[in-house]
């Protein structure tokens, strides 16, 4: 199959695997940015990202049509996302313990209300071919690329320019980085967290349901390896910064691509190393971007971490 | 100057049993809650749900069988349950013991190789103390992280958890395979007369009595000791700790140390009892539920022990629900979700049952402190 590129297989696989593997992150790191901006950390996305991905494989066998699955897996992150915003908006509530105990919760769910859909075959999500112009088909699959993909692109975009230049924006932002100043100026503070959570939940679902309707294309109780959770840390990485999340997960999209790039063209002795790949290099980043004196530049001055 | 001592000391013991009366009641109350939730469901989904919690009982704690079941599910579970509840005093959210349960199996699994021929108590104690160091080094990096760059342990506990199982299964399946284990590739086994027994006249494995030691040990160290003392205080108000002299650092280095010895204990005696190799059947999940087990229990060691049975018989009787309702296996971590989510909410009603209780006792005292900050940071 790499015959006719060789080594250089590798990388353009790492290349097509960065474009494909990295629309779940993206998506899911764009919510949890979201939702950190206004102040509150939602470590449960990991279970949103299953639930979306259950939830918009069996609409999309129900009912024939992927884009509705995409509605489907859109609709149950929102509600994941209304059901943690409002246990954290009680009092005494722990954001992280919630997130932790939703995580549970959704992958059971998933589980649950997804066996009977293990077996039929959905209508997945259509491509667009990029690599028109080549003749060599690996670069030609490689340059296979996912309407979600693109739409997540622009919305990379979107969402940093509403931050940035918008009333809402502003709003989100005083919201998460003083709560004190935000109830002064007169905004419903849980409110504008619990609309950013919901939000951020329906990113996460959509990213969710990529993984049924995209890439890999189907749904089964191992298709999540803790994308949900590396997501959240890239939000760190990417200094709350919607931008910066596409590109670290274009990053994290190659790393996850490597172990399946390398087995391809043969190596396939240290295959469980290669794919712990995205988690060391999340952890890599993690303690390279850390910093003991606690506050990085760019978090948001609520998040439970800064204080 | 008499009577008014006994009536504030009554008045201290009341609002102590208030307290107490409140953290048994409030989590049982959830647990109400959660059955009845689950149970909604359940019925939801097509089965009944009285049968269905019939049979969970019998499942869990029916019979003699069952309830032997029950207990072997608690004894990893109070182990790594510390592994999170004892960073937990000092502030931290830690969720790594499936990764430290998993390498401390391995451990025990490596360490009973290369003691090979010795006495068999030699061996246990050698398998015990591999898996003991394996765990503590690997949480204990994790909250050395936290202590020295200021990393999210929440986070990076859970990243240690899928590194931890991808370098356990590459050595499984690959240098430490042993050849003869053809479906299920697993390390060489540890032979039958190092076998870590069952308790007499039952078939629950020791692996219990290091559940409860460690339960114990762990509340002497937090409640009773200086370094519980201290741990606690971290806890409170890490800032005010470090400024009372206090070696901040090297406190959270030591609880994640210790609990992370704990969930390599659970992986050694899984290995020792159950498995009698190191295989894939040592990632089931008893680290995930540990953090449950450690959140009902509000982190508190001695609680963790009776929370651990009851959870460790819920996932008993999964099997017995799969095969008797027809519903999916799923359904015990479904119950478990439920739990978790309605245990976190019932956090908020904590302290107004107290008030309660005072005022129907008709004693006035100074408002209680507020509960530690782990819970409302």
């Amino acid at each position: 199959m790499t015959a006719g590129l060789g080594a250089w297989g590798v990388p353009v696989a790492v290349l097509g695997g960065a474009l494909r593997v990295s629309t779940p992150f993206l998506f899911v790191s764009l919510g949890e940015c979201l939702t950190e901006r206004a102040g509150r950390i939602n470590l449960g996305l990991e279970g949103t990202l299953v639930m979306g991905a259950m939830a918009g494989y069996a609409t999309s066998v129900l009912t024939g049509s992927p884009y509705l699955g995409v509605l489907a897996a859109g609709g149950v992150g929102v509600a994941f996302g209304a059901l943690h915003g409002w246990l954290c908006s009680l009092p005494r509530v722990n954001d992280v313990a919630v997130g932790i105990a939703l995580m549970l919760l959704g992958v059971g769910l998933a589980f649950f209300l997804g066996k009977p859909f293990i077996q039929p075959v959905a209508p997945r999500l259509p491509t667009i071919a990029l690599g028109r112009w080549s003749d060599v088909p690996q670069i030609r699959s490689a340059l296979e690329v996912h309407a979600l993909f693109v739409a997540g692109v622009i919305l990379a975009v979107a969402l940093g320019w509403l931050l940035r230049r918008t009333r809402w924006g502003m709003m989100i932002r005083v919201v998460g980085e003083s709560a004190a100043a935000a109830r002064a100026i007169g905004y419903d503070v849980e409110r504008v967290r619990l609309l950013a959570t919901m939000a951020g939940g329906f990113l996460a679902g959509v990213g969710g349901c990529f993984l049924s309707l995209g890439y890999p294309g189907s749904w089964n109780e191992g298709l999540s390896s803790g994308q949900g959770l590396m997501a959240v840390a890239l939000v760190i990485f990417s200094r709350w910064d919607p931008l910066r999340c596409l590109l670290a997960s274009l990053l994290f999209g190659g790393a996850g691509a490597l172990g399946p790039a390398l087995q391809a063209v043969g190596i396939t002795s240290g295959y469980y190393l290669f794919s712990t790949a995205p988690y060391v290099l999340t952890l890599v980043i993690m303690i390279a971007t850390s910093s003991a004196r606690r506050t990085l530049p760019g978090q948001p001055g609520e998040l439970a971490g800064a204080r | 100057m008499t009577a008014t001592a006994s009536l504030s000391a009554s008045s201290a013991s009341r609002g102590r049993a208030g307290a107490l009366a409140e953290a048994i009641a409030l989590p049982l109350a959830a647990i109400a809650v959660s059955l009845v939730l689950f149970g909604i469901f359940v019925a939801l989904a097509g089965a009944a749900p009285l049968a269905m919690y019939h049979q969970m009982l019998r499942g869990a704690f029916g019979t003699w069988f069952s309830i032997q079941s029950s207990l072997s599910r608690a004894a990893p579970l109070m182990l790594t349950a510390l592994c999170t509840a004892i960073p937990a005093r000092l502030g931290l959210i830690l969720i790594g013991g499936e990764g430290a349960l998993v390498l401390g199996g391995l451990a025990a699994a490596v360490a009973a190789t290369a003691l090979g021929p010795a006495p068999p108590l030699a061996v246990a104690i050698g398998m015990a103390a591999a898996a003991l160091v394996a765990g503590a080094l690997w949480i204990g990096a994790c909250a050395a992280l936290r202590a020295l760059r200021g990393v999210n342990e929440t986070i990076s506990s859970l990243l240690l958890n899928y590194i931890a199982i991808g370098v356990f299964s590459h050595l499984v399946e690959g240098p430490l395979r042993d050849p003869a284990s053809l479906n299920k590739p697993s390390t060489a086994p540890i032979g039958e007369a190092n076998a870590l027994g069952q308790l007499p006249g039952m078939t629950v494995h020791w692996g219990l009595v290091f559940g409860i030691v460690a339960c114990v040990v762990a509340w002497i160290l937090v409640e009773r000791t200086t370094y519980g003392f201290a741990a606690r205080m971290v806890g409170g108000n890490a800032r005010a700790a470090q400024l009372a002299g206090l070696p901040v650092r090297r406190l959270i280095v030591a609880a994640g140390a210790l609990g992370g010895a704990c969930a390599g204990l659970a992986g050694m005696a899984e290995v020792a009892a159950v498995h009698g190799a190191a295989n894939s059947s040592l990632h089931a999940g008893y680290g995930y539920s540990g953090i449950l087990v450690a959140f009902l229990a509000r982190h508190h060691p001695l609680a963790i022990m009776p929370v651990a049975v009851l959870v460790g018989g819920i996932s008993a009787s999964g099997g017995l629900i799969q095969r008797s309702i027809g519903l999916p296996d799923a359904a015990v971590n479904v119950l478990q979700g439920i739990l978790f989510v309605v245990i976190l909410a019932s956090e908020t009603l904590r302290g107004r049952f107290a008030g309660r209780w005072r005022a129907w006792s008709g004693v006035r005292e100074p408002a209680r402190a507020p509960a530690p900050a782990e819970e409302t940071a």
